[in-house]
């Protein structure tokens, strides 16, 4: 028998269709589709629920190929179910790098495999990352790489760059930039500032974000081509962004959820799960990129989800690799921040910059309820409080400063092609 | 009278006043007078806290008595303990203030409490990296029994048979803000 | 009475002014050890100190070593030559294997910043902090404070200038802590590249010109400049920073007669002080000397101790 699905009860939240009503949803061959004559198979009930398209988050990394001690394909994948997350675009920075068509056929080969949400590739802007030479953007395009970037690295020859976001126009995609200025930022490890000069460790200055920004904005200008900045954490950043913006520059900018809850403060006890690059800065970024947020600034919301095992974690800070998880716990977080503590911005524009956004600055097919699209959708409890619990996390890496965090609101349910993937155990 | 506020007066039994804790006082130190020649040589070292406030007033009785003050100095026994990591709690040292030479001279140390002997024993450690003076002796307040140790007191101002449970409290107004008395604790 | 009920010392910022009194009092009263004829008491006796030192220092292990010898405990000095952290095993790793071997007391000095917390929040043993890269040497600040407390009698109201690299200087660090606690007031002073104006942000005053503090200085602390190793964008030179920052002959003059100078050590003569500055009546650096040992005999003793207290 065919299977049809009805999510009754809901508040179906669609920004790309601008709905966001009481309303069923109908799913049929894994695609939304319209109010079937005759019986649902499977009905879920959603009372009390927000019915949303699936999230994506544009900045994951998975670690295959070749750091599956951190993380695999997977795991990754389990751990996005468990955030609400039915679309990631994995980073390039594997061992091997994601430079080249063959490493790309493999992590879509093992991801067809293995992935419980869809997995989308990024590849890299220069060979091995080095920022010397363009990788092979064409065979990287055809491979179905959705974005290009260095992630975790920067390319610091403005050339380089200039040609790399010229080069990938031709292909419509976007380059997306990790923005760090070398010379400035130097051995830095946290913000540069009263905590920094506190804990007498290298400060990673506001400028080292701010000057790589700065160029981007005047090449995206001057090559009438998109790029996007990567989690951005200064105050700065945002207004550069906001001014070129208005000037119509193709430039965008995304937030990590820990850039908009943590500040440098967290750092004085030298615990290396608040050690993350660009680093943890102060409550005047904050404010800056919620404010940012809330005006259209910043349209991407995302986790830099970076697993690292913990004997790789548990070291002296200066020794210690940059990142924290965060696929499980950045939905709660934006949530908790910016619609239920700060008010910054509602639910549907939320629930926008997660979907309809990341979709259209990569111009994926995702990111909609429209009929017809495929039936990744998740069910979102708003009013759900709730601890995280890194031993509960689906990751194969605990490294997350949130372990015992409350946040409220929070994925219950994540359904990808029609299928439930993951749901809250109750 | 309350010698605590924290402890109800039921626990708590006062046995010397400040009347008899003055007449014990001057009773020892006219006994330390009677067996010491040279009181311009003699020292009388004091065990901080309260040992030391015994001795200043032995100094004091002394000098009335012979118009000779003895040297009256501290020794802090706290750093020649060897129980240092299951006392719970580090107390702040006081400073050890000694002649510069004891040696050959004769030297009385001063306690409020003699109990086990072991702040004797410590107390005798102490002197050793001082010198060596010629004759050692041992004045205490109240001598409450239990000794665990081959040394006892010499000069005695209350002999108080007491039970291992209960605890003596000494009390002095010049450092407590309560009038002088000894107060034993039921547990 | 006040009392320690720390297992560990690994800064002055996590301390409050009391605990900080506390230490400099439990100096104090083994300061008179060192003058005694037999300069050793039992009260470490039976336990096991491990100078454990991943960056070279004679001078600080040597006052550890003796502090502890005066205290009775046993050392025994690992270098990072002779550990095998060359050989590619983790700091966490090898602080496992010196408590294994039942090391009582660790005292660390290492390049990386909270390296002390590190082992500290993971071990039994007592962790000392002689030195975490640019972030605290506590027992050094904690002797500047005693050399000052015991001239003055107070530390409260007085003028401290530290003078030199403050960026980089773990000892700075410690001395800011601490004598901010105690309730002085604190100045620094040098080039803006190593003194950025942000300090002010914990509580001290940021200047550029030595020339402005002489007169009301009651005390100045001269940091020594690493130019061997100094990066050389922080400032041009030596011979610029002498004409600009050096405590010459003619800056000393300008200080009040009761102005104590001080210096970490070990000194470059004629850099950051000048030769007989260094050898003057005002100089007090050999007492920091000798003080050290009773500061680390007091965090020793008091850690040592303060570990038996159920947590």
């Amino acid at each position: 028998m065919k299977k049809i699905t009805r999510i009754v009860n809901g508040r179906v939240i669609d920004p790309a269709n601008r709905r966001d009503e009481s309303a069923d949803l109908w799913i049929a061959n894994g695609q939304i589709t319209t109010a079937q004559v005759g019986e649902a198979t499977e009905t879920i009930d959603a009372s009390g629920l927000v019915v949303a398209p699936g999230l994506i988050d544009i900045h994951v990394h998975l670690r295959e190929p070749g750091q599956s001690h951190k993380e695999t394909i997977a795991s990754g994948t389990r751990a996005a179910a468990a955030g609400g997350f039915t679309t990631i675009v994995a980073m390039p920075n594997t061992t091997p790098p994601a430079d080249s068509a063959a490493t790309i056929t493999w992590i879509k080969e093992k991801a067809a495999r293995e992935a419980c949400v869809n997995v989308l590739c990024t590849g890299a802007i220069s060979k091995g990352l080095k920022g010397e030479e363009l990788a092979p953007f064409g065979s990287l395009f055809q491979a179905g790489v959705v974005a290009l970037t260095d992630d975790g690295h920067c390319i610091q020859n403005h050339e380089i760059m200039r040609r790399a976001v010229e080069y990938a126009r031709m292909f419509g995609l976007t380059v997306m930039d990790h923005c760090q200025d070398y010379s400035i930022v130097g051995d830095g490890i946290m913000h540069e500032g009263e905590w920094s000069l506190r804990l007498g460790l290298p400060g990673w200055p506001r400028a080292g974000e701010e000057m790589i920004v700065a160029r981007n904005i005047m090449l995206a200008e001057l090559c009438d081509s998109p790029i996007h900045c990567q989690h951005i954490s200064s105050s700065g950043s945002v207004r550069l962004i906001r001014e070129a913006r208005a000037r119509g520059v193709k430039i965008s900018g995304e937030v990590c959820a820990h850039h908009i809850a943590l500040t440098d403060a967290t750092l004085a006890a030298f615990d290396t799960n608040f050690k993350m690059n660009p680093p943890l800065r102060t409550q005047e970024d904050i404010d800056a990129i919620i404010k940012g947020i809330a005006d259209g600034t910043l349209t991407i919301l995302c986790s830099d989800h970076a697993p690292h095992a913990s004997y790789e974690k548990e070291v002296e800070i200066d020794h210690a690799p940059f990142g924290i998880t965060g696929l499980e716990t950045q939905f709660a977080i934006f949530h908790d921040v910016l619609v239920h503590q700060r008010e910054a911005i509602d639910l549907p524009r939320l629930i926008a910059l997660f979907t309809s956004e990341p979709a259209a600055l990569l111009k994926l097919d995702r990111g909609t309820l429209g009929i017809g699209a495929p039936a990744d959708i998740v069910l979102i409890d708003p009013r759900l409080d709730w601890t995280f619990d890194k031993d509960q996390s689906a990751s194969l890496s605990k490294n997350t400063p949130f372990h015992g965090h409350n946040w409220r609101g929070r994925a219950v349910r994540t359904i990808v092609r029609g299928e439930t993937v993951w749901s809250l155990p109750t | 009278m309350k010698a605590d506020p924290h402890i109800s007066e039921s626990t708590q039994q006062m046995v010397m006043d400040a009347e008899s804790m003055e007449k014990a006082i001057r009773r020892m130190a006219h006994e330390i007078v009677e067996r010491h020649d040279s009181l311009n040589k003699l020292v009388l070292a004091g065990i901080p806290t309260r040992g030391v406030e015994v001795a200043r007033r032995l100094a004091d009785h002394i000098e009335k008595i012979e118009g000779v003050r003895p040297y009256f100095g501290t020794l802090d026994i706290s750093m020649h303990r060897d129980d240092l990591s299951t006392r719970g709690r580090v107390t702040a040292l006081e400073v050890t203030r000694l002649p510069m030479d004891i040696d050959n001279r004769p030297l009385v140390l001063v306690d409020d409490v003699f109990f086990t002997g072991r702040t004797t024993r410590a107390a005798l450690d102490a002197l050793a990296s001082f010198g060596r003076p010629s004759i050692i002796q041992l004045a205490v307040l109240v001598d409450r029994g239990h000794r665990e140790l081959p040394i006892r007191p010499d000069y005695v101002g209350k002999n108080l048979p007491t039970s291992l449970e209960q605890k003596i409290r000494v009390r002095f107004e010049n450092l407590d803000s309560v009038p002088d008395s000894v107060f034993v604790i039921k547990p | 009475m006040s009392s320690w009920k720390r297992k560990d010392l690994t800064g002055l910022d996590e301390l409050d002014a009391d605990e900080i009194t506390f230490l400099l009092d439990t100096a104090r009263a083994f300061k008179g050890v060192g003058k005694r004829s037999l300069k050793k008491v039992p009260a470490l006796r039976g336990k096991t100190l491990v100078n454990f030192f991943v960056e070279p220092s004679t001078r600080t292990r040597t006052s550890f070593e003796i502090a502890a010898m005066r205290l009775s405990a046993d050392v025994v000095n690992i270098s990072a030559t002779a550990s095998s952290l060359q050989k590619g095993e983790t700091l966490k790793d090898t602080a496992l294997n010196l408590q294994a071997l039942q090391a009582d007391i660790i005292v660390l000095r290492h390049s990386s910043p909270g390296s002390s917390r590190f082992l500290a929040e993971r071990l039994e043993s007592s962790i000392i902090n002689a030195g975490d890269g640019a972030h605290e040497h506590p027992t050094q600040g904690l002797l500047d404070i005693f050399t000052i407390r015991e001239k003055f009698g107070r530390i409260e109201g007085l003028n401290v200038s530290i003078v030199g690299d403050i960026l980089f200087s773990r000892v700075a660090r410690s001395n800011i802590f601490g004598l901010l606690k105690l309730g002085a007031k604190v100045t620094l002073v040098g080039p803006s590249t190593l003194v950025p104006k942000s300090f002010e942000k914990l509580g001290v005053r940021v200047i550029h010109r030595i020339d402005d503090v002489l007169a009301e200085a009651d005390v100045v602390n001269l940091l020594r400049i690493q130019h061997e190793r100094q990066r050389k964008e922080y400032f041009p030179g030596l011979g610029e920073y002498v004409a600009l920052f050096g405590l010459t002959k003619a800056r000393a003059a300008k200080l009040k007669p009761s102005c104590l100078i001080m210096h970490p050590g070990p000194i470059n003569r004629g850099i950051e002080i000048d030769s007989d500055v260094a050898d003057g009546a005002q100089s007090v650096i050999l007492e920091q000397v000798t003080n050290g040992i009773a500061v680390r005999m007091a965090v020793l003793y008091s850690c040592a101790g303060g570990a038996g207290v159920p947590s």
